[in-house]
């Protein structure tokens, strides 16, 4: 079995996805956020004697065995990051060992790896949360540093494979389009937005370093425009908008 | 007599808490149990604890009523007809509560609330309903000035349960407790979620494992008072307590422990509850007189008595002390706490109880959840606040080991941190695999939440807060929670982000 660098595990997990969640945490990230709460975990190490005192590489298998300690009180796992899409083969792996074991794998995913490209890490996933940052290049680039031809792609190919189990977007006036990100989304995916979870996040900038870190909050009031935007345009499953 | 004096001089306490201290006083000039001296010498240093129930019983401590049955038929000595519409049900309920004795005075069993009410609703819209409901419980609250009071909810989803619930988690009442019946094959996730998520409000619902407690009794079972499982249309004819940790401290070693402390305590203990048991039935004459037993709402038969246990993470880790190994963290203090349980409960369930038929002649054992007046005792069998596990799955591992042995009545409580609030399917996972595993009972509340579970009861850190600066507060059990918030470091409790 490969290793990848594992930056932490949370047992318990109240905001990873549907339920219970085992929280599994990989290190390096392929885009650099404005926004991002977590930069320690950016960082690409390149191999196993490249690590820190907080990254551990390990085995899918070794892994599972912590993931397993929480077993019953656990309804699955999701893997995060970082992106954790960067080890597809570790996915893969940990994912058929939790399967067999009866949980759930998530992946939350910032969308610029192609996943199409994995049918098989595919099959054992039971859905991803994507990302959709801003739907404009331009705003892209400036709030990733990447490129977001494959987020839209992979919009596309997961709701067509039924695995889109989330849409998220983080909120910052002036910096994310939002109205464009949900009307961009429903051009993509068509009626299945109405069972398809969105997710609009305020943003806070706790833990962000960089331009954005003085950044304030949305108000509420902007919130709810862009919840009642999203009504109209038909997701039905809107949550966290404030 | 200086003591009267002090309660009839107190601004500390209502008109109401004065009357009942002045009674229990009165009581406690009376001298009608046969206690030998070796039992004696166990109370006197703490290793048996009769709880202030009083020296002359002369009503059972906890009453279930059926309910049903008053449903049903209504009350002759009342003069309360079969209720028809769903005001004559809460006014009946809210009458015949007041006439439901218990130690504290007040009824400490309401009743499947949900299940009584939803066959009254139709024709009302839910805002009716909530209004009425909200008068009523706003009433319980307010005259039942006690929090061990209890109502039970579940297991089944109802509208009832539902909006019960929803003005649960608007009035922010400390009585009554609620307990949902959880059982994942006849509840809802929906409703059971509902009941977590107005739980991080008002620290209602807890939940007991339906599924594995149902059968206790050959009746059906209620929850009443703090957590205790008793059987409807009966109850506890009394409950008294093994110290643990104050036996272990009259012990010279695990040997003397086992051999001679423990058993003398328990020993002494059931005869002195088989004392109780008999001058309650057979001299104060409450079976004969109560009304209750006359229209058939409760009968002697369906009464028990609760031997309590207490301290036991305490107890192992006094005898364990050189070792340096704890309750909750060591396999060796582990093992050692399951030899303990099990001595006791082979004496429990061989230890022969007068008038018992519902227990087959013997008391069952009960976790029982500590007092004001406690330090260093640790409600049952429940690791110390502070020294919690830091994994939650090892905490409730643990906790089913120890439920086990232990049929009426033990639970845990977790603190939980508020993001909780936003996805309640995540506790009810833990619930679920807690259950799944052998717990029995859990409760939670959020972290900064006004009202506070203590052991079993809630209290509100404000009214908490009052009594300190020596004020009259509304409830009496502020008066037993405030101390017990000190002297058990309860702001110190682990809290779980799940």
């Amino acid at each position: 079995m490969i290793k990848a660098p594992i930056h932490k595990i949370i047992p318990h997990s109240l905001v990873d996805g549907p339920g219970n969640r085992t929280s599994i945490f990989l290190q390096g990230c392929n885009i650099k956020c404005e926004y991002c709460h977590n930069p320690e975990t950016q960082k690409i190490l390149t191999d196993t004697s490249d690590s820190s005192p907080e990254i551990k590489w390990m085995t899918a298998e070794e892994v599972f065995q912590e993931v397993k300690k929480d077993i019953p009180f656990i309804r699955g796992i999701t893997l995060s990051g970082g992106e954790c899409t960067l080890y597809p083969q570790f996915l893969e792996e940990l994912f058929s060992l939790s399967q067999k074991a009866g949980l759930t794998c998530l992946i939350d995913s910032n969308g610029t790896i192609d996943l199409s490209r994995f049918p098989e890490l595919m099959e054992t996933c039971s859905g991803v949360m994507l990302d959709v940052k801003a739907w404009d290049q331009e705003k892209f680039k400036r709030l990733t540093g990447g490129n977001n031809t494959v987020v839209k792609k992979n919009l596309k190919y997961l709701s067509d494979i039924d695995k889109l189990e989330e849409i998220r977007i983080v909120c910052i006036p002036e910096e994310v389009d939002v109205e464009d990100i949900l009307k961009g989304i429903k051009a993509t995916i068509g009626d299945k937005i109405s069972d398809t979870n969105l997710r609009l996040i305020k943003f806070r900038n706790h833990g962000v370093i960089g331009r954005l870190k003085d950044t304030i909050s949305p108000s509420d009031a902007y919130m709810n425009n862009l919840k009642e935007l999203a009504s109209e345009l038909g997701f039905n499953v809107i949550k966290n908008y404030i | 007599m200086a003591n009267i004096l002090e309660v009839v001089k107190s601004q500390k306490l209502t008109y109401e808490q004065k009357v009942f201290s002045l009674a229990h006083m009165a009581e406690d000039t009376l001298d009608v149990l046969n206690v030998p001296e070796k039992t004696s010498y166990y109370f006197e240093h703490n290793a048996i604890d009769n709880l202030f129930e009083g020296s002359a019983p002369y009503r059972p401590r906890y009453i279930l009523p059926d309910y049903d049955k008053f449903v049903k038929n209504g009350s002759e000595f009342l003069q309360i007809d079969p209720p028809k519409d769903l005001d004559e049900l809460l006014n009946g309920l809210m009458i015949l509560y007041r006439h439901v004795p218990s130690i504290t005075s007040f009824p400490v069993y309401l009743g499947n609330l949900d299940k009584m009410i939803d066959p009254f609703l139709e024709g009302y819209s839910d805002e009716e309903i909530k209004k009425k409901l909200k008068l009523f419980l706003n009433y319980l609250d307010r005259t039942i000035t006690d929090s061990f009071c209890h109502a039970n909810l579940g297991p089944e989803d109802t509208r009832a349960g539902r909006l019960i619930l929803e003005v649960e988690r608007e009035v922010q009442n400390a009585v009554p407790n609620f307990t949902f019946k959880y059982d994942p094959d006849i509840t809802s996730d929906e409703i059971a979620e509902l009941a977590l998520y107005t739980s991080l409000y008002c620290a209602n619902p807890a939940m007991v494992n339906h599924n594995l407690v149902k059968d206790t009794y050959s009746t059906d079972y209620g929850i009443a008072s703090c957590y205790n499982i008793l059987p409807v249309g009966g109850g506890a004819y009394t409950l008294s307590r093994v110290v643990l940790p104050k036996a272990a401290k009259l012990a010279k070693n695990v040997e003397d422990f086992f051999d001679t402390i423990l058993p003398e305590s328990l020993q002494a203990m059931g005869d002195y509850m088989n004392e109780r048991v008999k001058f309650l039935v057979e001299e104060s004459g409450f079976f004969e007189s109560s009304f209750l037993v006359k229209e058939g709402l409760i009968s002697k038969d369906n009464f028990l008595g609760m031997f309590g246990i207490v301290g036991l993470a305490d107890c192992v880790n006094i005898l364990l002390g050189e070792k340096g190994k704890r309750y909750g963290h060591d396999e060796e203090a582990d093992d050692l706490a399951d030899k303990i349980m099990n001595t006791i409960s082979d004496f429990v369930t061989k230890f022969p109880a007068i008038y018992s038929p519902i227990s087959d002649g013997h008391f069952m054992l009960h976790a029982q959840v500590g007092m004001d007046y406690d330090k260093g005792v640790t409600a049952g069998v429940r690791i110390p606040v502070g020294d919690e596990p830091e994994s939650l799955s090892d905490h409730l591992r643990h906790s089913a080991r120890f439920h086990k042995l232990i049929p009426t009545g033990c639970s845990d409580i977790f603190a939980m941190e508020t993001t909780a609030k936003n996805n309640p399917s995540a506790m009810l996972d833990v619930i679920k695999g807690a259950y799944s595993l052998g717990v029995k009972y859990i409760s939670f509340y959020e972290e900064n939440g006004d009202l506070v579970r203590i052991t079993g009861y809630l209290v509100k850190r404000s009214e908490m807060e009052k009594f300190k600066n020596d004020q009259a507060v509304l409830q009496n059990t502020t008066h037993l929670g405030a101390p017990n918030y000190d002297n058990n470091k309860l702001k110190d409790r682990k809290v779980r982000g799940v």
